[in-house]
């Protein structure tokens, strides 16, 4: 640490002046963060205590009423099972193809271009629009997936969308398509700054593919791996997007995730108290995986 | 810290130039701002905007400034904000559903007190019945009918005949629907339906179709004053009956949630010989179905019936006792006969008045395209659209339910007697 | 997740790849499934050109000499103000890309050249913000935007945004890789902090502002609960709001318009990726973001 260093040979008046200089170009940043996540994460938590404020009725202190009604609430539980069965089919799915997808890529293979570009396209186009055209994909009888289905193997009409047993997965399979090309761009550039001189190396040992990339490659792309899941962790909660067409959270809240509810509830039911204490639910889940990532963090990445 | 300040001077003053040119054109004139939504395709913008144009030639006197607010669900929210922030417009078109929530947040004030020559109460009497359910409450008239409409049911006359049906005659009963639907079933060689004879779709907004089956069950799911519910009434799990066993026991329609978008589409690719749908669909399918078709009023079981939908015209608190009659009688005006045709025929809505059909231009249109009065006539068995207090939220309940007992989550007796329960508990405040 | 690596281009590692065989099994049955999923991959981009340029009778058709037509772009067009939308979404982009890089810079500069008291607790709290996302706190933020007379105004959509832990993170990681001597050196030449950061800093970061940019716009371009949220008019919808207002009409879905009007808003974004692919990946190879 060559700053400490310096500084602390540094008089007291060097000192302060880089203390002010420091803060100031701290100050705009700052002053938007806690704006904006701070202040508002910590007003939620205080109008959580509150009902929702309507026309006549000013907000009154409730205590912990809305937190009963949310221990009480089915549809809470039903959304957080949900969110957790989203986390889990997202998470390990798009990762593992995203790194397939960057050890292919960052092969020499015939096309790479045009699949480099395939696996890429999610990435740029919003998932509000794609949503319509996975919809039509899903659609019983005419739909894609029915008609490829059908007329290969002559399955009957699947009404994916409209079948609590698959609705939630169908909107998995949407998540997995649009986030992996994303993620596969870090890999690649993981996979590029690997020196190749230890592929060589291990290659001259005799090591197979697999050796290879279980012992030299995805040991190397650790941090990536970290970086990638913090992110598919917090895309776990917070893309909502494709429900909004796909399902709108239905059937019976089949495919509803704790933010859609968050959503619902605030700006559809116009109850922002029982909001904010749904919204507290999730900043709770997302503190807790803080603290579990920067356990991670700290151990196995030398961000420092 | 001056970021912000900065952009909120720049906003601020992006959005007083509208505020301050209003003010003061309304030295001299009286100054209207009216949002409108627009729910279907086609041109509805555009009437609106000339429409209000040839308002305003008439009467240079009014300003108005018609402000396209998006969907109905942006439309509610930008009233409700905007009142909230001081800014409330004089006049909106807003769902006639949203007339409790609209009361519940104070933000409305009635029309009676600008109905006061016989003329004027003429005009209020010469709406529909129907229509006028969604718009009054505890004695007082809160909406004006506008762009309003109701289910109707589509056939495939082409299927019909191939299924051995009489092309033109549609179920007219609950045993008809099912019988026809049978007979309207295809299948292919591997035993998979290629061909479901209905489709009553289900995604979305499930409660206004099923309130077609309630209103033929001869029930109604809320009372007037918009605080109590009747979601597990006999009759009313009776019709949730009737709409799962067209799946699990007939085997007529498409099991599950049966998506609402995709319904004209699953029509026109012969998916379904029988659907049901808004009548804002008339054109749509006129262009595109493939076949020859035909449209007739949903079938009766105890009686024939239909919700109504679609929206309403309400005036604002916050604006001038001026600017408020101003706004009655722009409304009076765009409801009237001749206006009503023109706004019927652009969109596909139902004219909300039986004059508006007696015009020469509707009857000229009601020649042209005959299936167009099929509304009208249904209208006079027509019921208003599932409304409450907290509407959101308790439809929201009662979609849930039947969302549940169509996928065969819980049975409807159950699925209905828990909705009851969770409604109670959010109306017993309204009681 | 250092950019100690900046030397090994593709090329070098192409160029160091052992030489194949005529035909490997194993190269075909990779280079078999990367192309099966590289197809199902494009499927829906696929799809929705397929049904743009034809009529919307073969929206689930799939003939090989259906007409084409070029009407439901016109339509699409003509029935919401998309140009609108479009440079409603391009203020946006640019504003948060401005502010991000303006706040950012500054505080990762701080954070990496500056000892002073609060620093690790400060650095922790923008962390923080890697996991509690505005996009979360919409209840509350929705609030502070109807406090300040935001709402529906395109900076209302944009501040949350401005200050992002992620950026902050980015950047510092970056400046942390400058040799000291640099800014040594132009300290005696007599440069001010700022004039450091200018001169010294902020070039050698290119690669950085590059990756983290694509990032940034491509995340804004698409988002859509807070737009949707925050916005209720023509005048500040971005493209995602209004491709979900046009497509939410009672009269059922028409594919063949809206996908037109899916694709004419995301061309942009999509044709500049496409052109910039290799340069976007070394971006994020040289910024370290690996």
């Amino acid at each position: 640490m060559t700053a400490t260093d310096t500084t602390a040979r540094a008089p007291l008046s060097i000192r302060g002046r880089e203390w002010i200089h420091a803060w100031l170009l701290l100050l705009p940043a700052l002053v938007f963060l806690f704006a904006f996540t701070h202040i508002p994460a910590i007003a939620t938590f205080w109008h959580s205590f509150f009902s929702t404020p309507r026309g006549r009725r000013p907000a009154r202190f409730l205590g912990l009423d809305n937190y009963e009604r949310m221990i009480a609430d089915p549809v809470f539980w039903k959304v957080m099972g949900n969110n957790l069965w989203f986390a889990l089919g997202t998470i390990p799915v798009s990762i593992a193809l995203a790194i397939v997808m960057a050890l292919w890529v960052n092969d020499r293979l015939a096309g790479r271009g045009f699949v480099r570009m395939a696996y890429f396209t999610p990435t740029v186009l919003p998932l509000i629009a794609v949503a319509n055209i996975w919809l039509f994909f899903y659609t019983p009888g005419f739909g894609l997936i029915d008609q490829v289905t059908g007329s290969l193997f002559g399955w009957p009409h699947t009404n994916w969308l409209g079948d609590p047993a698959t609705a939630l997965n169908a909107v998995i399979v949407v998540t997995v398509w649009k986030e992996a090309g994303f993620f596969m761009i870090f890999y690649l550039a993981a996979l590029q700054a690997i020196p190749p001189s230890l592929v060589e190396a291990a290659k001259i040992e005799g090591a197979g593919k697999w050796t290879i990339f279980r012992r030299i490659t995805f040991p190397l792309m650790m941090p990536t791996t970290l970086f990638v899941s913090i992110n598919a962790v917090i895309n776990s909660f917070r893309l909502v997007d494709h429900i909004f067409i796909l399902t709108d959270g239905g059937p019976d809240n089949a495919s509803s995730l704790l933010l859609f509810y968050i959503y619902e509830t605030a700006f559809e039911y116009w109850e922002t108290g029982y909001g904010a204490t749904l919204t507290v639910a999730l900043l709770v889940i997302l503190c807790a995986l803080a603290i579990g990532q920067f356990f991670l963090f700290d151990r196995k990445v030398h961000y420092k | 810290m001056l970021k912000t300040a900065l952009m909120k001077a720049v906003a601020t003053a992006a959005l007083s130039t509208g505020l301050t040119l209003g003010t003061w054109a309304s030295a001299q004139a009286v100054d209207l701002q009216f949002y409108f939504p627009v729910a279907v395709g086609g041109t509805a913008a555009e009437t609106i905007q000339s429409l209000t144009d040839e308002y305003a030639a008439a009467n240079p006197d009014v300003k108005i400034d018609a402000v396209y607010s998006g969907s109905y669900q942006d439309t509610i929210t930008k009233v409700i904000t905007a009142s909230r922030g001081g800014t409330p417009p004089q006049l909106s078109v807003a769902l006639s559903a949203d007339m409790f929530t609209l009361i519940d947040e104070d933000l409305i004030v009635p029309f009676d007190d600008f109905i006061k020559t016989d003329e004027d109460k003429a005009w209020l009497a010469g709406f529909y019945p129907a229509f006028m359910e969604n718009s009054q409450t505890g004695g007082k008239t809160y909406g004006i009918p506008f762009q309003r409409s109701t289910p109707v049911m589509y056939w495939n006359k082409e299927a019909f005949k191939e299924a051995g049906l009489d092309p033109n005659t549609p179920p007219a009963t609950w045993e008809e629907l099912v019988e026809f639907g049978k007979k309207l079933t295809k299948k292919d060689a591997n035993g998979n339906v290629t061909q479901w004879g209905v489709r009553i779709p289900s995604s979305g907004f499930p409660y206004w179709l099923f309130q077609g089956l309630s209103t033929q069950n001869d029930v109604i799911l809320a009372n007037s004053d918009g605080n109590k519910t009747n979601f597990d009434d006999p009759k009313v799990v009776e019709a949730l009956q009737y709409l799962v066993d067209l799946s699990t026991k007939h085997g007529v329609m498409e099991p599950g949630i049966v998506e609402w978008g995709a319904t004209p589409k699953a029509f026109f690719e012969r998916q379904a010989a029988i659907m049901w749908t808004t009548t804002g669909n008339l054109t749509n399918v006129r262009k595109n179905a493939p076949f020859e078709f035909g449209v007739a009023m949903l079938p009766a079981n105890k009686r024939r019936g239909a919700p109504t939908g679609g929206g309403n015209f309400y005036l604002f608190k916050g604006a001038s006792e001026e600017q408020l009659a101003a706004a009655a009688e722009f409304v009076k005006w765009i409801s009237a006969p001749e206006q009503a045709a023109k706004w019927t025929i652009a969109t596909g809505y139902v004219a909300p008045r039986p004059d508006a059909w007696e015009t020469d231009t509707m009857k000229a249109y009601a020649a042209d395209f005959p299936p167009a009065i099929v509304a009208r006539d249904q209208l006079e068995h027509a019921v208003a659209e599932l409304a409450t207090y907290q509407n959101q939220r308790i439809t929201g309940i009662f979609n849930d339910a039947l969302a549940a007992a169509i996928t065969g989550q819980k049975d409807a007796a159950t699925a209905l007697k828990e909705a009851q329960t969770q409604a109670d508990a959010i109306l017993a405040e309204y009681r | 997740m250092t950019a100690s690596h900046t030397d090994t281009t593709p090329q070098a590692v192409a160029a160091s790849a052992p030489r194949r065989k005529a035909f490997d099994l194993d190269t075909a049955l990779n280079t078999f499934a990367a192309w099966v999923l590289a197809l199902l991959w494009i499927l829906p981009l696929a799809f929705a050109i397929w049904t743009a340029i034809h009529p919307s009778a073969y929206e689930a058709r799939f003939e090989l000499f259906a007409p084409l037509t070029f009407e439901n772009f016109e339509k699409a067009w003509a029935a919401a103000p998309f140009a609108r939308y479009f440079l409603n979404t391009f203020m946006l982009v640019s504003l948060i890309l401005a502010g991000q890089f303006l706040l950012c810079t500054l505080a990762a500069f701080a954070f990496a050249r500056f000892t002073f008291p609060g620093r690790s607790v400060l650095f922790t709290l923008v962390l923080l913000q890697l996991l509690v996302m505005p996009d979360i706190l919409i209840v509350e933020n929705y609030k502070t935007m109807r406090l300040l007379d935001l709402v529906d105004t395109i900076p209302a959509i944009a501040l949350p945004y401005i200050a992002s832990g992620f950026g902050i993170f980015l950047l510092r990681q970056t400046f942390l890789t400058v040799p000291r001597e640099l800014d040594e050196a132009a300290r005696i030449e007599g440069a001010s902090v700022l004039g450091i950061l200018w001169r010294v800093y902020i070039p050698l970061a290119k690669p950085t502002y590059l990756a983290y940019g694509l990032v940034s716009v491509s995340h804004h371009w698409n988002n859509f609960l807070w737009p949707l949220i925050v916005t209720n008019s023509e005048e500040t919808r971005p493209v995602t709001v209004g491709l979900s207002v046009f497509s939410a009409i009672d009269s059922g879905i028409e594919w063949s318009v809206i996908n037109a009007a899916t694709l004419m808003t995301t061309a942009p974004l999509l044709i500049a990726f496409l052109l910039f692919q290799r340069q976007f990946v070394q971006s994020f190879m040289r910024a370290g973001i690996k």
